[in-house]
């Protein structure tokens, strides 16, 4: 961005005529549904399989071969749809979108035009903007087209006819910030519905952006496409980089310059987009009803169902955890980050019944334990630890059996799959240390030279309590008690406060 | 020969990615203007009050269940195939198609 022009809030301000501009922005997100087989044939639905190995004449588009809708993708699509509030049509259907390119084998996709499964509905973003969703329908994917090796493209069509969501949004974003929060909200609805993945390094999320710029007020002006976002960081530094770029065009007043309808390619190294540089026809799908499709009817009952599927959807639980469980916002979202990291604290905290320890535990130690490549789980679920064993630990330290810094140790032998709570404290001896005797025994010898923090203790400055606390946790194995401590340390320094009979 | 049917079977042409000289243009457009005036005929007919239609044989909602079938051999599928390589398609270089 250049000098000439300066962020406000939402707003990008011209430097030198005080126009504030703002952004009008829309997305196109295509999710990967998570079935086991394709849209309209029975080729299995695997990422990473040899080239052309999950093809059959259906999605190669052999001549005579027919196409049957997967049931379990209509399920899923109906479920996002009820996610995110949309109306599900009573009766929806199938269009060829023609296009011939190398990647569509049958040089139409199929796609839903002018009667989708849903309409409607919407995401609502933090500061309470409501993003509408125009529609979400249904298609096949595309093959792969790969042009980097040599002086041929290589066509690989395992992923040709994989069942797609493609949410079109109305352009109700105005900065790069809204879009990469609407796109992890809709991410995080995807997957709290079941209906996919929604990873985007693995290309089962995709998303178009379409952009436009307008002085505040005023009504919007040409729109321009960009493609070729990898990821989340990439839509927000695409809109960082297209944004002021259009302003500039606007504000120098060259006509050479302004902004034209036209598709931009992001290039990410760089950072910039870049006009598409191929004689690109008018858009003209010739679409018409896919012919060897019946058309489908959503009965209450079948909708009625896939809503019964729906679990709670992430922004209801962190309300909840907020308001009725007493969590930080913090907290609330660290939890809902997945779905199976939700339901994995919401039974610790129904187990044990203290869900702000269990949130602790989850959020923090348990989340460091996933992260950790040595333990290599790929989701909460897979970590040897189980929701009761958690619950049992966090029992075990309400208790006192056991002190925070013992059930850290616990819990990473339990990741290591060393057994329950109750075994290892036993197994180890790590049962926390109440005898006064042998805590008072650690107490005077960690005061020995310690004369110093005494006496800001005497002065008033109970905090400087800690640097004796340390060491008589250290001497005890980090098996005292460390509230008897600091009341032990307190009572003894007060003491020798007296005069010595 | 009017220009608009010209340009019609030219645009015709490029969607299709066909490569056609003005000769094949020639020979195409009044073959395209015929077929036009049949469908300017079924234009004609007053369909405000029809449903539209979805499908003519009055079969709906056939769906499969989600299960995985076997996949063709790579190399039967290939085989049918002008040029391939490494398992995949071997196709003239077209970058920045569309989609
Ligand atoms: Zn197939």
């Amino acid at each position: 961005m250049s000098e000439a022009l300066c962020r406000e809030g939402a707003a990008w301000v011209s430097a030198v005529t005080g126009t504030r501009w703002v952004g009008v922005i829309g997305l196109e997100v295509h999710a990967q549904l998570a079935t086991n087989s394709k849209l309209f044939c029975s080729c299995e639905v695997r990422f990473g399989a040899p080239p052309n190995s999950l093809t059959c004449p259906v999605c190669t588009g052999q001549p005579g071969s027919l196409p049957v809708l997967n049931a379990a993708a209509l399920g899923l699509a109906v479920r996002t749809a009820l996610a995110v509030g949309a109306d599900v049509a009573a009766e929806s259907k199938f269009d060829r979108k023609h296009y011939f390119y190398c990647d569509i084998p049958k040089n139409y996709q199929i796609s839903q035009y002018d009667r989708p499964f849903c309409t409607g509905g919407g995401i609502r973003l933090a500061s309470g903007r409501f993003v509408r969703l125009t529609r979400i329908h249904l298609e096949e994917d595309a093959g792969k087209a790969i042009h980097d090796r040599g002086e041929h493209t290589l066509v690989d069509l395992n992923r040709a006819g994989v069942a797609l969501i493609e949410s079109v949004s109305e352009a109700d974003l105005e900065t790069p910030e809204e879009a990469v929060e609407y796109l992890e909200a809709l991410k995080e609805i995807i997957r709290y519905a079941g209906a996919g993945e929604a990873d985007m390094e693995k290309g089962q999320l995709r998303c178009d952006v379409n952009v436009s710029v307008r002085p505040e007020g005023e009504a919007w002006r040409t729109k321009v496409e960009i493609k070729n976002l990898n990821s989340f960081r990439h839509v927000r530094e695409a809109l960082e980089y297209e944004i002021p770029r259009q302003i500039e065009a606007y504000e120098s007043g060259e006509s050479a310059r302004l902004p034209r309808q036209e598709t931009r390619l992001f290039d990410a190294s760089a950072g910039v987009t870049r006009t598409m540089r191929t004689k690109e026809e008018a858009r003209d799908y010739r679409y018409f009803t896919e012919p060897d499709l019946p058309p489908i009817t959503l009965t209450e009952a079948f909708v009625e169902r896939q809503r019964g599927l729906l679990c709670e959807l992430p922004q209801a639980r962190r309300r909840r955890y907020r308001e009725e469980l007493g969590l930080s916002e913090y907290d609330a979202r660290v939890l809902t980050g997945t779905r199976e990291v939700a339901d994995y604290f919401e039974a610790v905290a129904r187990l044990c019944g203290r869900p702000k320890e269990a949130a602790n535990w989850v959020a923090n130690d348990l989340s460091r334990a996933l992260a950790d490549p040595e333990v290599a789980a790929g989701s909460i679920d897979e970590l040897p630890v189980k929701p009761f064993d958690l619950a049992e630990l966090i029992e075990l330290v309400a208790a006192g059996t056991i002190n925070t810094t013992g059930a850290r140790e616990v819990l990473g032998l339990m990741v290591a799959g060393s057994g329950s709570p109750r075994e290892i404290v036993a197994e180890r001896g790590l049962e926390q240390v109440d005898d006064e005797a042998s805590l008072e025994a650690w107490c005077r010898e960690a005061l020995e030279g310690r004369e110093q923090v005494a006496a800001d203790v005497r002065a008033g400055r109970t905090k400087a309590i800690g640097a004796v606390v340390g060491p008589v946790m250290k001497a005890s194995g980090g098996k005292a008690n460390p509230q008897r401590v600091r009341e032990i340390l307190l009572r003894l320094i007060a003491e020798d406060d007296q005069p010595r009979p | 020969m009017t220009d608009p049917e010209r340009d019609l079977v030219r645009h015709t042409a490029a969607l299709a990615r066909l490569e056609l000289d003005e000769a094949e243009v020639d020979r195409l457009a009044p073959q395209f203007a015929a077929i036009l005036r049949h469908f300017r005929v079924l234009e004609s007919v007053e369909v405000d009050d029809a449903e539209p239609m979805t499908g003519a044989s009055g079969v709906r909602d056939v769906l499969r269940a989600d299960e995985v079938r076997p996949s063709l051999a790579p190399d039967a599928v290939l085989g049918n195939a002008p040029r391939s390589s490494d398992g995949f398609y071997v196709v003239p270089k077209t970058v920045g198609g569309e989609e």
